[in-house]
């Protein structure tokens, strides 16, 4: 029995089986750059066309007919205003539903069902809740075409997103935590408040700021409510110089938000027009690009102190 | 502070073992208690008296049932669906059923503390760790809170280690410390019987030595039941023992007897380690 020749065969097994971690990296490099060249490329583009463009008079001034005299002052001032209406009803309604699907509701087939369709609420297209809305909120609540419609379209498109992060992040909190604030005597709003809550901020924070994410750049429901194309002026402002200082007629001013903007521009036939849409479409995905970056930071600020 | 295991003197033990006999007073009654998991009966027909200021060990092998018996006293199977107890555990001096479905399980918990497998404090200071039962009732008073968070640390022989950094987070102390943190939050609320479930099985023999010693001076303040795989630990710190299983009690008894003279084939064979 010869040892060295044995190693010599195990040699080449090895070098043979090793042939296919070979190939295999090479694959996963090959679709990797696919997808991270192509989205390159796109953004480079749009840099390149919208470069020129951009400038501070860009974001202050409102959209006109001459492109070089043209802005997206409305576009993402309404984009803003109807994220903070989205965030509004989203956020508590996703994390109060989120946290009671988890911690309150019996395990049983009604509550399946309900995971069932929330979940598949997610994969619904976003046209159809625009249509939903149209009938709902424009027509039937008589909201109009206002920040209220679209703010609560938008709320209802990343409610699943928000419920379905808030109880991820609820689940991951370990069950002896649970336990050991029950064992002390703790009801579970108490449980809830003190422990769940705090806890899985993070988690539901980084779901929230997602799901906004990509409300903010949704185009298809927010022209089937009826947002239109061309607004030169902004809502009647929030704050007040008279009593009682706070308004709320913004949230029914017709609006407009930096998708449709882009939208419009794109199907003008003047190439100037294109320029605007792609300086626009860089605020954009700027915007995007932050809020995903806050959401980084959050977790990792929030995580810092919660290890298990 | 560890007294290494052979220091626990024999005349010690002997001692609390004479003070045991002497203050027999129930604290708690175990009758005819059985507990079922959807329809699987994990508990048959359990009997048995927790003494007051006594150390009641539970014993036997993995999956007996100690663990969930010991759950049955603060009620925490209530908080899983499709659970079910029979039969009463009567605490006294009240002579209150804490298994009644008319006795609520938080009113239970506020009375019975329990202290963990894995040390599970919350991710928040120390002292709001400690602080937690007593905010639980509703207490504000910050003198208050600080009085009796530093009284249950000196109680838990944590005090000197950590009085300096209360305002840390609970997660920078070690194993031991965490679990004797965790007994601090148990004891801060005053509680009637003090529930351990294998509360050493996840630390080192060092730590396992202090906790010990600990469960050894707590008795004088409060009763202790406590579940343990360990038999050693079992016949260091307990008064009386409680040999499970499969669910059924096969023998209790006061500690030394049950160690050195077992009624039961069973209970010798698994003491001896012949089994188990």
């Amino acid at each position: 029995m010869s040892a060295a020749r044995d190693l010599a065969a195990i040699r080449a097994l090895i070098a043979r089986h090793k042939r296919w971690d070979r190939v295999f990296a090479a694959c996963g490099v090959l679709a990797l750059m696919t997808g991270v060249l192509t989205f390159t490329a796109l953004f480079v583009d749009m840099i390149v066309d919208g470069l020129p463009r951009l400038s501070w008079e860009f974001l202050t001034r409102f959209p006109s007919r001459r492109p070089e005299q043209a802005g997206i002052l409305s576009a993402w001032v309404g984009s803003c205003l109807v994220m903070l209406v989205t965030a509004f009803f989203a956020v508590p309604l996703g994390v109060a539903s989120g946290l009671y699907l988890e911690e309150y509701a019996p395990k049983n087939w009604v509550t399946d069902i309900i995971e069932i369709n929330i979940t598949n609420l997610a994969g619904v297209p976003s046209i159809v809740y625009g249509l939903l809305a149209l009938g709902l909120f424009v027509y039937q609540f008589g909201f109009g075409q206002s920040i209220l419609s679209a703010g609560l379209t938008l709320a209802l498109l990343i409610l699943p997103v928000v419920i379905v992060a808030t109880r991820e992040a609820v689940r991951a909190i370990p069950q002896g935590i649970r336990e050991g604030a029950y064992a002390l005597g703790a009801t579970k709003w108490q449980v809830c408040r003190d422990h769940i809550l705090p806890y899985s901020s993070a988690g539901i924070l980084t779901g929230i700021i997602i799901g906004m994410a990509r409300a903010i750049g949704e185009t298809a429901p927010v022209i089937t409510i009826g947002a239109l194309t061309f607004i030169a002026f902004l809502p009647p402002a929030p704050l007040q110089s008279e009593p009682p200082y706070l308004s709320f007629d913004w949230v029914l001013s017709p609006f407009t938000v930096m998708p449709i903007q882009m939208f419009n521009w794109t199907s003008r036939p003047e190439a100037a027009f294109h320029q605007n849409a792609a300086a626009a479409g860089f605020i954009l995905v700027l915007m995007t690009l932050a809020m995903n970056g806050l959401a980084i930071w959050l977790r990792y600020r929030l995580r810092r102190k919660i290890k298990w | 502070m560890v007294t290494p295991m052979s220091a626990i003197s024999l005349a010690a033990v002997v001692e609390s073992r004479a003070e045991a006999e002497e203050a027999r007073a129930p604290k708690a009654e175990v009758r005819n208690l059985s507990f079922y998991y959807g329809d699987y009966r994990a508990l048959k027909a359990l009997n048995l008296v927790v003494y007051e200021h006594c150390v009641t060990a539970l014993i036997g092998p993995s999956g007996c049932g100690k663990s969930t018996f010991l759950r049955c006293f603060n009620r925490m199977h209530d908080l899983y669906p499709g659970n079910r107890y029979e039969g009463e555990i009567r605490l006294y001096p009240d002579d209150m059923n804490l298994l009644d479905a008319a006795v609520d399980p938080i009113e239970v918990r506020m009375r019975l503390a329990m202290v963990f497998q894995k040390p599970n404090p919350f991710p928040k200071s120390i002292f709001e760790n400690v602080a937690y039962g007593l905010r639980v009732r509703g207490e504000r008073s910050r003198r208050a809170l600080a009085d009796k968070v530093e009284a249950a640390l000196r109680g838990a022989a944590l005090w000197e280690e950590v009085k300096d950094r209360l305002a840390e987070p609970a997660f920078n102390l070690s194993g031991g410390q965490q679990q004797r943190l965790c007994i601090a939050r148990a004891l801060a609320t005053d509680p009637e019987i003090l529930l351990f479930d294998e509360p050493t099985s996840a630390l080192d023999p060092v730590a396992t030595a202090s906790i010990e010693e600990l469960i050894t001076e707590l008795k004088s303040r409060v009763t202790i039941v406590i579940v343990t795989h360990n038999m050693q630990q079992a016949a260091r710190v307990s008064d009386f023992t409680a040999y499970m299983y499969l669910g059924e009690l096969i023998e209790f008894g006061r500690t030394d007897q049950l160690f050195i003279k077992p009624k039961h084939k069973q209970t010798e064979d698994y003491i001896t380690g012949r089994f188990g």
